[in-house]
Order: structure tokens, then C-alpha cells, then sequence
């Protein structure tokens, strides 16, 4: 195997814009009549247009997957450790593409975005989206940049069901399929999460139905619950106790409401931050997009039957100590696929992050990806 | 190629659909798809040895082989393969059953405890250490030993059919007092 040499980050990188007249009819019945998606790509398409990968990101991340922005270089790229020249997924060899979901409030049309209908902001009239309409426009934005078939599209958590989408939406524009920390679909406690979030944010006073743009107003106080509830279940139990034990904030119990433990300090802070950069309206459309994909639903909830139609070669990863996604679901995927006969590979990596170890530079889990990623025929 | 495997691969008809259980770096599944056109997948739990099997381009599931083969329909596969592996088992029976549930045939090799050498390291009171047993007592992953008739009874016991044995020693088969002479045994089995 080759060695990491000279691992380093694809340096300054810059965000682009595609902008899209023809409709979008997207799965709910709504059409978005033009659209904007936001992307950043990494690395050189080859002559043979064989060598694009592209990367799906998950809740509340965006098109910004490495690199940094160079005035702002702090804002580094949340797959960085995994996307860079000499890194796993080696930008000397491949030609990356990180997109922006639509609905999302990074820079691809959403809720925030002006509705040309009314010439105001979509609010809450723009429609409830779905991963396989994200996999749609991701499509189209291929068909921009000239790529006919990926070489691969990998994502974690919502990213994966995105890379297992395209399997299914498109068996012949994607060669290997990487999916990471996925489910096929949700369980009724992870809706429940969902929808506590949903209400914490709708439940907002300054929420309006969510017409708070032009209120002058953000629900701040829901999406600080919302983020915190996502929180607890992005880290497992073991990494919570490592991270923050019992430790007091004050040295002793305050007998009061303010901050005794540090696991609170925690997720109020995370809380805070998300809340000032993050849109409620975008939170509430994907937790929904989380809860309708369900690619055996138009079988009868099998989904062998549902995966029959995918072509691709497939690297599913999950990790022992996700409870929101457990290993078990991604073994349903896996088990689906061999009912199909399908190339599959399946590893089930030790590692105590959490759902958020696809994150997290484990050696054996970037090691394999390494692997994987060479094995890639040109 | 280790001796077992090389007979493993002969036993194995082209374009066979293989499970290889316990696959290792997946070198057996490289040289089945290799030299015959046969599709497989490995199971694996063993961290660097998936990661081998990746760098192989081989087909590989991390799964504990002591849960089962639940993630494999009935009869699904031609071969399937248990090489070397079968001594370090819990459920060696359960095992059993669900590698006959999955293929139409097993190939299984396990160091024979009977052999001579292994016989008279017990008589004189220590536990066989040699190049087919290469563990100290308290290091080995190997729990359910067996000789080969031992292994023979248990296959009467199960209702499984010994197809074909090849009992060796260094590399060369071994006819004559193979329970004794032969330091591993491979069979292939149906079901009855």
C-alpha cells in the first residue's frame, strides 16, 4: 500500500455556483421553476472523464469538503482529513466534487433564497425536498460539469443514503457507491428525535410559520434545542463519559439552574453556535428528507427488491459505538446486496465516536478507504 | 500457497460461487477468482487482515462468524470454505449447520490434534507447540481442537456426508494412518 506521502490540505479553494433554468419536479409534487447549486471541486477531471468522485454531505454541512477559503483560512473544509492530495481520497488521482444540497443555507437555492413568484424569501412555502430529489440535481450539475459516470460517490449518515441513492436513481452513472454510517431507512425512535427537534423549532414564538425573514426575527431558542437534541445522538455514550465525565464546571453542585456539568456547557455551546449560523426553515426540511427515504417502500418494505436495479460495486462502513445508526442497519443494506449478488464489501470498524466517527480520522477506517480508493481502476 | 489452500482451490469448480470464512488477507478468494473465475466473499473480524483483503480487491464482510451467517440466504453459495479457523470456534456445531444452510457444499482444514508429534508432546505432559498448533496454551486463539476422528463423528453426529478427505503433512498427502501421520485434515462435505 502507498504510504500517505506528503498528506496535505488541497490549499485555498473557491466556491462556484451553477445556476439551473429548466424546472426541478421534485418527489412531493412541488417544481422548483430555476435553481442555484453551490459546489466546490478539488483536482483535475482527466481527459477520459473517468475520475470524478463525488462527495454528499450530510445535516448540516455543505459543498465546502476541504481545502480552506483563503480569507478566511480558519474555514476549513469538514471532510478535510479525508480529502486532500496524498490523503485517502488522493485529489492527485481523482477530480472531487463536493455539492450543496437544495434547501440547503449554504449558497444552493432554499428557504432563505428569493421565490420569483413573490419576489420575498421561499419561508415556509418553500417545498419539502427529498434525497432523491437532491440525487436529481446533483445529476444535473454532473451533466454540467461533463462528467457521464462517477467513479464514486461516498457520504456519511444522510451523505451515505445520497451515494446509496444514486445507485438506484442512476445504476449507470456510478461505478462504486461508499456508504458510510447509513440506515435504509429510519427507525420510528429516529423519527421521534426528528420530530422533537421539528416541534422545538416550530414551537418558536419567533418561528411565524415560518415567515421569520421578513419578521426581522430567527427561532433561535428551537434551533438551539433542535441541534442539542442532534447532538446527543451523534455521540455515543462512551464518548460523552470520556469527553466530559462528571466533571463540575463550578468545582461543586450550584444548587440552581446554571451550568453544573460540563456535558451541559457542551451542548449549549453547540446549541449557541448553530443557532447563529444555521437556517431553521433548511433544519426542518432535512430532518424530513431523514424520515421519507425509504428506497423499499415502493416494494413493500423489501429491499432487496428495491436494490435490484443498482449496479454499482459497494463499500458499506459502519461503526460500533453509533447508536442512531447502529451497525445492524448498515448490515441490512449489506444483506441486501448479497441477495442481489452485488460486489460488496462490508466493515464494521471499532471505533467509540460514535455517529460522528465518519468524521474522525480512525486509522482503520481511513486506512480502508485508502485501499479502496487505489483499487479504483481509471 | 499454504498446502490446504491449494487443495481448497482444486476442490472449488470454475465459476463457483465461494464464501470463505475466516478469509485472512483474502489470498484464496485472489487465486479462486484469479485462476478460476470464481466469485466469492470473505468473512473477516481480524482489523488488518479486512484491511489485506481490501488492498486484494477482494469481496469482504466484517462480521462475527460465532452470530451466524445470517446475512446469507439458504443454499446461495457452491463452496463454502472454513480453512484453518474451525479450531478457534465456540459454536462449532451451530457453525456447522449454518455453513451446510448457506452452500450446496463445505470445505473445511483444521490441524489434526492426533497427529504424532502433537500425541507425544501430551504424553509427556506439556501442550503441542509445532508448526500447524504455533501457540503457547495461554495465547491460543484456538478453543475446540479435534483430531480426525474426532471431526469424522461429529460429521456422523450432524448428517453430513465426508465427500472427499485429504489428510497431509508438510504439503504431501498422507494415506497410510492419516489420524496419526497427518499434521492437517481438509474434507469437503454436503449435507446428507
Amino acid at each position: 500500500m502507498n504510504a500517505p506521502d506528503h498528506a496535505s490540505s488541497v490549499g485555498a479553494v473557491t466556491a462556484q455556483k451553477a445556476r439551473f433554468g429548466e424546472p426541478l419536479r421534485l418527489k412531493g409534487g412541488a417544481e422548483l421553476p430555476s435553481y442555484e447549486i453551490a459546489y466546490e471541486t478539488y483536482g483535475e477531471l482527466n481527459a477520459a472523464r473517468t475520475n470524478a468522485v463525488l462527495v454528499c454531505h450530510a445535516l448540516n454541512a455543505s459543498h465546502h469538503v476541504a481545502g480552506y477559503y483563503a480569507e478566511q483560512p480558519d474555514n476549513i473544509g469538514w471532510w478535510d482529513n479525508l480529502v486532500g492530495p496524498g490523503k485517502p481520497l488522493d485529489t492527485r488521482r481523482f477530480f472531487v466534487v463536493g455539492s450543496n444540497y437544495i434547501g440547503s443555507c449554504f449558497g444552493s437555492t432554499g428557504p432563505a433564497s428569493i421565490n420569483p413568484a413573490s419576489g420575498k424569501p421561499w419561508g415556509a412555502d418553500f417545498p419539502v425536498v427529498t434525497v432523491e430529489d437532491w440525487v436529481e440535481a446533483q445529476a444535473r450539475l454532473a451533466d454540467r460539469l461533463g462528467i457521464e459516470r462517477f467513479a464514486a460517490v461516498i457520504g456519511g449518515s444522510l451523505g451515505a443514503m445520497q451515494a446509496l441513492q444514486w445507485t438506484l436513481s442512476y445504476p449507470e452513472r456510478i461505478r462504486h457507491s461508499i456508504v458510510i454510517a447509513a440506515a435504509p431507512r429510519l427507525t420510528p425512535q429516529n423519527i421521534a428525535f426528528n420530530e422533537v427537534a421539528r416541534q422545538a423549532i416550530m414551537t418558536d414564538p419567533d418561528f411565524h410559520g415560518g415567515h421569520y425573514y421578513e419578521k426581522g426575527v430567527v427561532p433561535t431558542r428551537g434551533l438551539r434545542i433542535a441541534r442539542m437534541i442532534g447532538h446527543i445522538t451523534y455521540l455515543s455514550g462512551e464518548a460523552m463519559a470520556e469527553k466530559f465525565g462528571r466533571l463540575l464546571r463550578r468545582g461543586a453542585p450550584g444548587f440552581d439552574f446554571d451550568i453544573d456539568f460540563e456535558v451541559e456547557s457542551y451542548l449549549r455551546y453547540q446549541g449557541d453556535k448553530f443557532s447563529t449560523y444555521f437556517d431553521a426553515n433548511t433544519y426542518l426540511r432535512i430532518t424530513k428528507a431523514l424520515d421519507y427515504f425509504d428506497p423499499g417502500a415502493e416494494y413493500g418494505g423489501n429491499l432487496s427488491a428495491a436494490l435490484a436495479r443498482a449496479q454499482a460495486a459497494f463499500m458499506v462502513v459502519s461503526f460500533k459505538s453509533d447508536w442512531r445508526f447502529p451497525p445492524a442497519r448498515s448490515r441490512e443494506i449489506v444483506r441486501a446486496l448479497l441477495d442481489n449478488r452485488r460486489i460488496v464489501s462490508y466493515l464494521e470498524i471499532d471505533a467509540p465516536g460514535g455517529h460522528d466517527a465518519f468524521l474522525l480520522e480512525d486509522r482503520r477506517y481511513h486506512n480502508a478507504l485508502r485501499a479502496y480508493f487505489a483499487n479504483i481502476d481509471l | 500457497m499454504r498446502a490446504d489452500l491449494a487443495a481448497i482451490a482444486q476442490w472449488v469448480a470454475p465459476q463457483a460461487r465461494v464464501l470463505d470464512l475466516g478469509c485472512g488477507d483474502g489470498s484464496l478468494l485472489r487465486y479462486l477468482w484469479q485462476q478460476r473465475q470464481a466469485p466469492g466473499y470473505g468473512v473477516e473480524i481480524d482489523d488488518a487482515a479486512v484491511l489485506g483483503c481490501v488492498e486484494n480487491d477482494v469481496n469482504v464482510l466484517q462480521v462475527d462468524l460465532e452470530s451466524g451467517l445470517s446475512l446469507f440466504a439458504d443454499q446461495s453459495f457452491d463452496s463454502v470454505v472454513l480453512s484453518e479457523t474451525l479450531q478457534t470456534i465456540h459454536r462449532t456445531e451451530f457453525l456447522m449447520r449454518e455453513m451446510l444452510r448457506v452452500g450446496r457444499e463445505v470445505i473445511v482444514s483444521f490441524p489434526n490434534f492426533g497427529h504424532w508429534a502433537a500425541r507425544l508432546q501430551v504424553l509427556f505432559g506439556r501442550m503441542p507447540v509445532s508448526e500447524t498448533l504455533p501457540y503457547q496454551w495461554y495465547e491460543t486463539p484456538n478453543v475446540h481442537h479435534c483430531t480426525v476422528v474426532d471431526f469424522e463423528d461429529l460429521c456422523r453426529r450432524l448428517g453430513v456426508r465426508i465427500r472427499e478427505r485429504l489428510v497431509l503433512h508438510e504439503g504431501h498427502a498422507v494415506t497410510w494412518l492419516p489420524n496419526l501421520l497427518g499434521s492437517v485434515a481438509v474434507y469437503r462435505c454436503t449435507a446428507a
